[in-house]
């Protein structure tokens, strides 16, 4: 699923990235837990968390993640995007909660990673 | 014997959030730059990542030393800090002696040493409490890079 259609279907805001939208998703990670998405990340997924300090975007580049997902309409300072940015990592925003927006996902097909 | 082809010490300061995870940033685009293949260096940021908010989050400093072969990548790290009494317990997977500090900050849900083990291929941990900790991280390279 590319990244574009996940913004629509969540009703996302994108903070950094806009010329990335039409990278492809095939798998997610989600959790606040920073540990958890370095031990099940395989690179490549679609990081969801509620985290948004600047932690989520080092784990997001330190476990080679394609884009981040702040869930619950929760956005980040300035210089966490601008550090996203840095390292060009797309990051959206959505006001759902994480257990709607992986519901909604699975169902589109989306899997998570084990 | 693996001739050695980088040495290279870091810094680390300890509660310092805000830099927490430079170094391994800073570890992940330098071997990247020297072609290092990608699963190997994925393994090793992850323990250098994993290993560095240790030292943040309980020492007072310490430091990385990051040792490039033409066999292998090694991680020795070095800190003053309490030290860890059961270096067997530390490892459980879901242990966790973490503030609500450092679990807002998204970590100490006992997964750290776990994660680190799983990206080794050799890991070792040393500990004096009230003197600090010591972890040496061996990631093989990957002999058809």
């Amino acid at each position: 699923m590319k990244l574009a259609e996940i913004k629509e279907i969540l009703q996302c805001e994108v903070l950094t990235g806009e010329e990335d939208l039409q990278i492809d998703i095939y798998q997610v990670v989600a959790s606040d837990g920073m540990s958890e998405i370095l031990a099940f990340a395989k690179s490549k997924e679609l990081m969801i968390t509620g985290l948004t300090n600047i932690q989520s975007i080092r784990t997001a580049d330190i476990a080679g993640v394609s884009a981040v997902l702040y869930c619950r309409g929760k956005k980040p300072d300035k210089k966490v995007i601008e550090f996203a940015k840095q390292k060009r990592i797309p990051v959206l925003v959505t006001p759902m909660v994480m257990f709607d927006i992986c519901g909604i996902l699975y169902n589109k097909g989306l899997k998570g990673v084990s | 014997m693996a001739a050695e082809l980088l040495r290279e010490s870091f810094e680390i300061q300890g509660r310092n959030y805000d830099k927490a995870g430079e170094v391994s940033g800073e570890i992940k685009v330098m071997l990247r730059d020297l072609g290092i293949e990608a699963a190997s260096l994925r393994r090793l940021v992850i323990v250098a990542f994993e290993a560095e908010m240790n030292v943040v989050m309980y020492a007072r400093r310490g430091t990385m030393t990051l040792i490039l072969t033409d066999e292998d990548v090694n991680l020795e790290v070095r800190d003053e800090g309490p030290g860890i009494p059961d270096i067997e317990l530390a490892f459980r997977e879901g242990y966790s002696t973490a503030s609500d500090e450092m679990r807002e900050m998204g970590f100490g849900f006992g997964m750290g040493l776990s994660n680190m083990k799983k990206n080794s291929d050799e890991l070792t941990v040393e500990s004096e409490v009230g003197k600090g900790t010591q972890v040496f991280a061996k990631i093989k390279l990957n002999s058809n890079a």
